[in-house]
């Protein structure tokens, strides 16, 4: 204030004002530049890999090891559409060598502006560095009109590919390629990974078909279309919705119509995402006698879930509780 | 197959063979006996053959079943697969056995003739949106323009359509994005204005982590500058912002380039230089009246480089715990005005935005920000000895505050106190009063693409009074889906 007090007796006082400013600004910004620059030529070695979503950044993860550095965006418990563009993840994204993203317009809210920000060549569409997780997916409920009367429906099929583990394994072989690209020193060693990986997928099938065995073919409701991969794949068969369409909430006519309707087809679950509301479901539940299950939808949803397989182990195991002994 | 049907003429030919057989005995001693052990043999066998035919016979319909069970699969298979070719990228067939893993198609190389698809919309070189709003609204002050002085603001008693834009947006190619804004609004006779608000192109991947936009778009001066209108949290324009840069916010033709500070959190560095005249360049060489505090325009060009606009700007941010996030910003503006020869103005300013939202957010929901902006103008202005003016320097400052808690899911509640204040001088032109301002607001969100918003205005303005108005705004938009800056 003392300045500009100054700058405003001075009669030229606009000049020593403004470039006392921009003078400030610049050394401001020499001074930070410098200090960065000193403590941030060590880590070089490791791949930066940035996922937008931690199941991507699980199974980056399990393929990359300890030669990657991996960080996730979006947090595990939180609705995946609306992740806030945080300034910090611009930051992040400056410095990525590597970004995976789940494609098919999950991000498509809020990673638009993070990239044109985070001025990064290598993680650019088109790039060596930039892997689009639906790539090669063959995804499902595509629409073929567009119409938002419908909803906020994904012009390209539905995102929530990664609660079916087989897709699992074509993003991971995804992920080993670029790794390889880009390493290809350590190329063996993520294909070991990938190998690793893809077996004890395989190996848990088995295991999990035997499992949803006792439950195959019950009938569910969720909350929003986020689990049909995960419910087509084990063998449960998706009543309808709480949403009366995507991102709409449950509205009293649709929840009216819908409880005698799960009542007719004996609907034995309700399965939610950790960021639902639960008042809904439990009033649904109340009168249906159907059970409320709170699945995660993603990696570190959480305790039980740190990595890709365990998510479905728990999410499994949940439901075996649940609906696998009235069977 | 073959072998089997063989079978049963092999065993024929070895019967015949061993009856031959037993037509030439070397002993003829005991023929009945020997007739009786042939007949029972013969019997024997015969009943032996008859149980190996069927038996065969038996293994045959099996295996035909078998096989024709194979053939129908195999046509339910096709059929199935047939189903459920979609039309997918790579064109791969999806199988319904469960085990089957979907084959991984070949990534394709990226070639310069390929669209970019920055904006992920999928299959077009370029986004289309469109955004409306409407507002109603009454006042005890007759002038609602008057109080409302932003040029998106309500206007009038009744119903004001202050902004209805056309936002077009894509790269252009793989180094620059493009992006332009045109605003149609009704003005008081219900004539249609059109007025082209932004066109800018910003590069993407230049060197340095550095960032050039050029063209005319909204100078990242503070926080609320920037935005459009709808994507404001309330009705209308903030008093101060008002103050400083006029009914239309701070834009003006020209540059800027931006450098991403390599530090260990979110730092920018902004240097805008624009053309400093015109009505979007409310407080330097505007030669509209309400910019010139009772001077006669100077007539003074673009001399040299001094003459332009320098806009430069430092924001920050910080995530504090896993659900808090704040962004400062300081900026400045230094340019000339059009009220002498060599007079200048100077606006400096401070904005801090601060954002709460759990990490178990649904939909965006619940979540609470809190935005504050402070702004300071020395304006100098010239000597006009007709007016009989001294040359003299006018102070104007004034700051909002506002929260807003998304409290239930599509609802926010909010509230917005503000107040500017400046200098009079020696032209008492009534223009600049003192004025407070409290507006709470509340707002629906049906989707997250249309919204209705209830905001109530009470306004003290210096030596006039208080005024209480009170507005309720529409909005839709279509097109691309919209992709949220912090």
């Amino acid at each position: 204030m003392r300045l500009l007090r100054l700058a405003r007796n001075d009669k030229k006082g606009i000049i020593s004002g403004k470039s006392l400013f921009i003078q400030l600004m610049v050394y401001c910004s020499l001074l930070i530049a410098h200090g960065s620059l000193l403590c941030s030529d060590s880590a070089l070695a490791k791949l930066n890999i940035v996922a937008t979503t931690p199941d991507l950044g699980a199974i980056a993860k399990e393929i990359g090891g300890d030669k990657v550095d991996v960080k996730s965006l979006a947090r595990p418990t939180e609705d995946p559409h609306f992740v806030d563009a945080r300034p910090s993840f611009i930051t992040i994204l400056n410095k990525a060598d590597v970004l995976i993203e789940g494609g098919a317009m999950l991000e498509a809210g809020w990673l638009p502006p993070l990239i044109e920000g985070a001025r990064n060549k290598k993680i650019q569409i088109g790039s060596a560095g930039r892997v689009i997780g639906s790539d090669g997916i063959t995804l499902i409920q595509v629409p073929t009109t567009l119409d938002r009367a419908m909803g906020d429906i994904h012009p390209m099929g539905n995102p929530h590919y990664l609660l079916d583990p087989l897709n699992g394994k074509v993003v991971a072989q995804h992920i080993c390629d670029t790794l390889c690209k880009l390493d290809a020193a350590s190329c063996p060693h993520f294909q070991t990974n990938l190998e690793g990986f893809s077996r004890k997928i395989d190996e848990k099938m088995v295991e999990w078909r035997k499992l949803t065995a006792l439950f195959k073919g019950t009938k569910v409701v969720t909350y929003h279309k986020s689990y049909d991969y995960f419910l087509e794949r084990f063998g449960l068969e998706l009543v309808d919705t709480l949403e009366p369409k995507p991102g709409i909430p449950p509205s009293p006519t649709h929840i009216n119509a819908l409880i005698p309707r799960m009542n007719e087809d004996g609907v034995k679950a309700i399965i939610i995402e950790p960021n639902k509301e639960k008042k809904t479901p439990e009033f649904i539940a109340e009168k249906t006698g159907a059970k409320v299950l709170v699945l995660p939808g993603t990696v570190g949803g959480n305790e039980e879930t740190e990595d890709y397989i365990s998510l479905f182990d728990y999410n499994l195991a949940q439901l075996a509780a649940a609906i696998g002994g009235g069977h | 197959m073959s072998k089997i049907t063989i079978l049963p003429l092999y065993l024929v030919v070895i019967f015949i063979m061993g009856s031959a057989h037993a037509q030439t005995p070397k002993q003829v001693q005991g023929k009945d006996d020997e007739l009786t052990t042939l007949r029972s043999q013969l019997e024997e066998m015969r009943t032996s053959f008859e149980e190996m035919k069927k038996d065969y016979d038996v293994r045959f319909k099996q295996m035909q079943d078998k096989i024709s069970k194979l053939d129908e699969e195999k046509e339910r298979l096709e059929k199935i697969s047939k189903e459920v070719v979609a039309p997918v990228r790579g064109g791969e067939i999806k199988l319904p056995s469960s085990f089957q893993q979907p084959p991984i198609p070949e990534k394709q190389p990226w070639s310069p003739s390929h669209p970019l698809q920055i904006f992920g919309a999928g299959k077009s070189y370029m986004n289309i949106s469109f955004d409306a709003l409407f507002d109603f609204g009454t006042s005890t002050s007759p002038n609602v323009e008057e109080l409302e002085r932003g040029d998106h603001d309500p206007k009038q008693r009744g119903l004001t359509l202050p902004n209805e834009e056309i936002f077009l947006e894509g790269a252009a190619d793989p180094y620059f994005k493009g992006a332009a804004d045109i605003v149609y609004k009704l003005d008081e006779d219900n004539e249609t204005e059109i007025e082209l608000e932004e066109v800018y192109m910003t590069s993407l991947s230049f060197p340095l982590n550095l960032q050039l936009k050029a063209g005319q778009y909204f100078t990242e001066f503070g926080r609320l500058n920037p935005q459009h209108p709808h994507q404001w949290d309330f009705v209308d324009q903030p008093l101060v912002n008002n103050r400083m840069f006029g009914p239309d916010g701070l834009r003006s033709p020209g540059g800027r380039i931006s450098w991403l500070m390599p530090t260990p959190f979110y730092s920018e560095v902004f240097l805008a230089v624009l053309d400093s005249q015109g009505e979007t360049a409310f407080s330097f060489r505007n030669e509209e009246e309400d910019a010139l505090y009772g001077r006669t325009p100077a007539d003074r060009g673009v001399r040299s480089l001094g003459d332009m606009l320098f806009v430069p700007r430092w924001t920050s941010s910080f995530d504090l715990m896993d659900s808090h996030t704040v962004l400062l910003g300081a900026s400045a503006a230094f340019g000339p005005n059009a009220t002498g020869m060599d007079t200048n103005t100077q606006i400096y300013g401070l904005d801090l935005f601060w954002k709460w939202k759990p990490p178990t957010q649904s939909g965006g929901w619940p979540f609470v920000t809190w935005q504050t902006e402070g702004m300071y103008r020395r304006f100098e202005a010239g000597r006009d000895s007709l007016a009989g003016l001294p040359r003299e320097n006018l102070a104007d400052w004034g700051a909002y505050s506002q929260v807003i808690w998304g409290f239930k899911k599509r609802w926010t509640a909010g509230l917005r106190g503000e107040f500017v204040t400046g200098e009079t001088g020696n032209f008492g032109d009534g223009l600049r009063p003192d004025r407070t301002r409290l507006s709470p607001v509340l707002t629906f969100y049906p989707s997250e693409f249309t919204k209705l918003r209830l905001q109530y205005n009470r306004d003290e303005i210096q030596s006039h009074g208080s005024e209480d108005s009170v507005f309720l705004q529409l909005e839709f938009s279509i097109g691309a889906h919209p992709a949220h800056k912090f």
